[in-house]
């Protein structure tokens, strides 16, 4: 499997976008189909490197999970990306199809408030058990107060 | 993935027992939940998280100018490796050109910080073994005696001992000063030499390989599917090493051998680590005969925050760092400050694999594993 084929392959799968640029392969996803994109990736594409899935908040155009997986043999990667509605927090989990994808995800449920349907145990993983709120996301300020830290 | 948290606290034969956050082998701040029946794990919890200073907040709050600095704080004892990462996920972003002298300058001081950060791994891991090893603390002061001759050189480098601030967009900020580069060939020509006496002391000592053979293993695919890199992928028999497989600043320049390792135990991780610490070497003394003159920077020195703007844009750089893996991922609204920033650690995706290889070993073992895998917490908990 070469970079290029799996461009191809990429490409045929419908309802997924792959963008131009040359490295990484970057497809964008529609929610119902993230999970089978990824086994594609994994079981046909070769990318059996989990390397990690983190969120970026768009702020009024909701929050963008990103997944990148890597073949080794190969030396590509694909980007896998996928938008989430705005005010939607729900999004399928990678752990059947990697369980790299574990730890990442329960930062990004900590850090977004993403919660990952099927996670097999989804809580805080950085921060205290009963922080109020998940820092990463826009909406919240830098300077939010902590009792009975600042 | 019952296997992951299979944690009974209600079992009549089993005992809980808590380690960390304040155990001596847990290389900071690292609490693992075990689950007992006898003296073997049966069930892992890892609770991370206590050195968390949401590195990536701080980011998207800190100009490109400011946060190379911090970013030596996430993987302190690489500080190097995790500040190239930021500036080259921005340069890649703007376009910026790097100069040949600052990228070989790059590469330099990376592999004099894969030596520091290897001689402290060596000398806790064998401490953690420390009975064994007859006496303990012996290799760990060695290590730490050679470790301090790189931060020498570092800290005529630029004034600092732990936390360099070396990194900026564009370039490097300091450029090496009158006498250093004899002073950095003795120490590595030393160090090479005192790397046969550790594998001396280490590999003639029958405890030293039954703590460490067969223990831990790792196999392909689970670390693959986990995410591990560095020396704990190729010891698990993947030759992945981002200087050579996607070079970077120069790094195809360079002549050096990838270790490998098939048996993915402890055994083979440090093989791989002690192979690395002689290529680092090799590399050194390449980047020394053949440093090119010319600037070390692209761009005017730090004078405000306004100073990098990066435009629109998304990149993630990759570094090879002591621990595998050091990832930017930034994300660029055009503004002098990132959008978005981040950090993929390798010590995080390498920790991941400790409940999935805990299951089944001695209570002894844990702490054999744990050093094996060389977490850093600044960079876990980042």
């Amino acid at each position: 499997m070469t970079a290029e084929q799996a461009r191809e392959q990429l490409a045929t799968v419908g309802g997924v976008t792959v963008a131009p640029d040359a490295h990484p392969i970057t497809v964008h996803v529609l929610p119902e189909q993230w999970v089978d994109v990824a086994r594609l990736a994994k079981d046909t594409l070769g990318c059996t490197f989990f390397n990690f899935l983190t969120a970026i908040d768009w702020k009024a155009e909701g929050l963008e999970i990103v997944a990148w997986v890597d073949n080794l043999e190969a030396k590509f990667a694909v980007e896998m990306r996928m938008r989430i509605a705005p005010g939607e927090t729900a999004c399928p989990s990678l752990v059947p199809v990697y369980r790299g994808a574990n730890w990442m995800e329960r930062e990004c449920f900590d850090m977004f408030g993403v919660r990952f349907a099927g996670h097999p145990d989804l809580r805080r993983i950085l921060l205290a058990d009963d922080w109020e709120g998940h820092p990463l996301l826009k909406s919240y300020a830098v300077d939010t107060p902590h009792p009975p830290y600042r | 993935m019952s296997d992951v948290r299979a944690i009974d606290y209600q079992g009549s034969e089993r005992l809980t027992m808590n380690m960390g956050p304040q155990h001596p082998s847990a290389h900071g701040v690292f609490r693992a939940i075990l689950t007992l029946e006898g003296e073997t794990v049966v069930g892992v919890d890892a609770v991370i998280g206590y050195l968390h200073r949401c590195h990536e907040k701080l980011a998207e709050n800190l100009a490109y100018v400011q946060y190379p600095t911090i970013a030596s704080k996430t993987d302190y004892v690489a500080a190097m490796c995790s500040e190239a990462a930021y500036v080259m996920a921005a340069e890649q972003i703007g376009q910026f050109d790097v100069p040949r002298r600052a990228q070989y300058l790059r590469v330099m001081m990376a592999e004099l910080q894969r030596i520091a950060s290897h001689c402290l791994w060596l000398g806790t891991w064998c401490m953690d073994m420390g009975g064994a090893l007859g006496g303990g603390a012996t290799i760990f002061l060695y290590c730490i005696r050679e470790r301090e001759l790189v931060l020498d050189l570092f800290e005529a480098l630029v004034g600092a001992r732990l936390l360099y601030g070396f990194h900026q967009v564009g370039g490097v900020r300091y450029d090496i000063p009158e006498g250093w580069t004899a002073q950095c060939r003795s120490t590595i020509d030393l160090i090479e030499r005192r790397l046969d006496e550790y594998e001396a002391m280490l590999e003639e000592n029958p405890f030293f390989a039954m703590r460490t053979k067969g223990v831990g293993t790792i196999s392909t695919e689970l670390a693959q599917d986990v995410g591990i890199s560095g020396p704990l992928l190729r010891g698990s028999g993947i030759a992945w090493d981002l200087r050579r497989s996607l070079p970077y600043s120069s790094y195809e320049d360079f002549q050096f051998v990838v270790p490998v390792e098939t048996d993915g135990d402890c055994f083979a991780r440090y093989r791989v680590r002690m192979v690395e610490f002689r290529q680092s070497i090799r590399i050194i003394r390449q980047v020394l005969d053949g440093l090119p003159e010319g600037p070390i920077s692209s761009r005017p020195g730090v004078k405000s925050l306004a100073q990098v703007k990066v435009p629109k844009g998304e990149a993630y750089a990759r570094v090879e760092g002591p621990r595998g893996e050091v990832g930017c991922f930034l994300v660029s609204d055009g503004s002098n400050k990132p959008y978005r920033m981040k950090w993929r650690g390798a010590s995080f995706s390498n920790l991941a694999i400790l409940p999935h290889i805990l299951v089944g070993c001695g209570v002894a073992d844990v702490v054999a594993i744990m050093g094996s895998v060389d977490p850093v917490f600044g960079e876990v908990d980042r």
